[in-house]
């Protein structure tokens, strides 16, 4: 199991070919009281860096990229019922949505978690 | 911002209480401590602390101060007495909002809080047309604070006696520790609360002071926002602008009763018409369908698509759960009940037109009517 980061701020995390895609702590701290999560249906083909999901805050939206392209298989209806979670939980419980890798190589250029906190550290 | 950044008297205060800074209005200022929820609901179930001393606190003064004044603002100046405020409008010769700002008759002269973005406009408004006679003093080295909340009498009043004998929208000097402040019983969240001018030199020491009482928690520029916008209140540059009119804006009884019956204000020609007309369009509060907050910039669409009408204010609202706005839409659908859709980030969103206050006001007014 590896954890990847993006430079927009989400996580992605592969075991074998299933990504599970959220935002990442750094992200939920900056976006502040999440109150709104939308997340693609199953079955939904996304794009490396395209809109997949939406956050809201009290104060703004902000889309959700995918880190890497797939078929989405699970959107997940947690989150959507209790949007908090993305800010208690976030690289948990709070994950946006699961799918099915379809070139492992997009994962190429994405940064580790000790690379991605140097990142945060020059923001 | 035109402005440069610049340092207001309790950066190093907001910073060293772990505030996350934003540029706003060419200052920094605090937008959060703890986060917009948390501060918004505290506020309202305890007392919150608002440094607002970007804002323009101006003290206007002479002997056709009074007459000059009335010549911008549709206020009944000359029945308002001696530490009593009033809300008004600065507007121009179309009758359009120039700022929306506080008016104090203190003494001999009249002491003013106009919106931080928009002071030095509002300044050289007033000196190029009032009487020359008359001079406006932008007192710089004042900071501004609030104390909001159902609990904020008792904590100022803990180290201000006798400030709770002041009513809603009244005003007098006290002594807080050992700083002179200006204090009246007004604010922008809808509750029962305070506004303090003070100097700059003791800001630190009050701010500390009122902070430490148990009922008391610093508060951001994030909560002011939604605190506000529950409350029905207007801010200038979103739900307010030069082209908006105070009877669009529904801001009618800033108009006293007697500056309707005699005009003689800028842009009263249009302002009366509107009056007895009414206006094309309307400022009104929407309940938005869903959890999904519309915000700022969203249109309101016809059925057949067009763009009607749009939304000056948004999000969710932390007291209530759900999402609320503020948007100008055509009188025709302005009554409450009023099913209007609105479109935001590609969607066609339901509003529900909506009386404001969302949340209701708990002002303190002393016998009488307001």
């Amino acid at each position: 199991m590896s954890v990847y980061y993006t430079k927009e701020h989400e996580w992605v995390r592969i075991e074998g070919d299933t990504a599970t895609v959220g935002i990442s702590d750094f992200a939920q701290g900056q976006l502040g009281d999440v109150v709104f999560v939308e997340v693609p249906e199953a079955g939904r083909v996304v794009a490396k860096g395209g809109e997949a999901a939406v956050v809201e805050s009290v104060k703004a939206a902000s889309d959700v990229y995918a880190p890497v392209g797939g078929t989405v298989t699970e959107g997940n209806q947690a989150v959507v019922d209790e949007p908090s979670l993305v800010n208690t939980d976030p690289e948990g419980e709070g994950w946006f949505f699961k799918l099915t890798l379809s070139d492992a190589g997009e994962l190429d250029g994405l940064m580790n978690a000790d690379q991605y906190k140097e990142y945060c550290g020059t923001l | 911002m035109s402005e440069p950044e610049k340092t207001l008297p309790l950066d190093g205060w907001h910073r060293a209480r772990g505030a996350r800074m934003v540029p706003f209005a060419g200052y920094h200022m605090p937008v959060q401590y703890e986060g917009i929820m948390a501060e918004h609901l505290w506020t309202r179930a305890s007392a919150g602390l608002f440094d607002v001393s970007h804002m323009g606190q101006l003290i206007i003064a002479g002997p056709e101060a009074e007459k000059g004044l009335e010549s911008l603002l549709p206020a009944d100046l000359a029945i308002l007495k001696d530490g009593r405020l009033r809300y008004s409008l600065l507007l121009n010769v179309e009758g359009g909002i120039i700022d929306d700002l506080m008016i104090t008759r203190r003494g001999e002269h009249f002491y003013t809080v106009v919106n931080g973005a928009t002071k030095y406009g509002d300044i050289e408004q007033l000196e190029g047309r009032l009487p020359r006679t008359v001079v406006v003093d932008h007192v710089k080295e004042q900071a501004l604070l609030a104390l909001q909340g159902p609990k904020a009498v008792d904590a100022l009043s803990r180290l201000v006696p006798g400030v709770e004998e002041l009513g809603f929208m009244t005003g007098a000097a006290f002594e807080i520790g050992a700083a002179r402040a200006w204090i009246s019983r007004s604010g922008y969240t809808g509750e029962d609360g305070f506004e303090i001018s003070i100097q700059a030199r003791d800001a630190e020491t009050v701010a500390s002071l009122l902070a430490d009482q148990e009922e008391v928690k610093p508060i951001g520029l994030g909560a002011r926002d939604s605190l506000r916008l529950e409350a029905g209140l207007p801010l200038y540059g979103h739900d307010l602008d030069y082209a908006t009119t105070p009877v669009e804006a529904d801001l009618g009884f800033a108009i006293s009763k007697r500056r309707r019956a005699e005009g003689g204000f800028a842009g009263w020609h249009r302002i009366m018409k509107e009056l007895a007309e009414g206006p094309i369009r309307k400022r009104v509060g929407l309940a938005i369908e869903g959890r999904q907050p519309v915000r700022e910039g969203a249109t309101m669409v016809d059925a057949e698509g067009n763009e009607v009408g749009k939304v000056t204010s948004g999000g969710f609202s932390p007291s209530l759960g759900a999402p609320i706005a503020m948007a100008y839409v055509p009188l025709a659908y302005s009554m409450p009940g009023t099913s209007v859709s609105l479109a935001s980030r590609g969607k066609i969103f339901t509003g529900i037109v909506t009386p404001m206050p969302f949340v209701p006001h708990r002002y303190h007014r002393k016998g009488g009517p307001k």
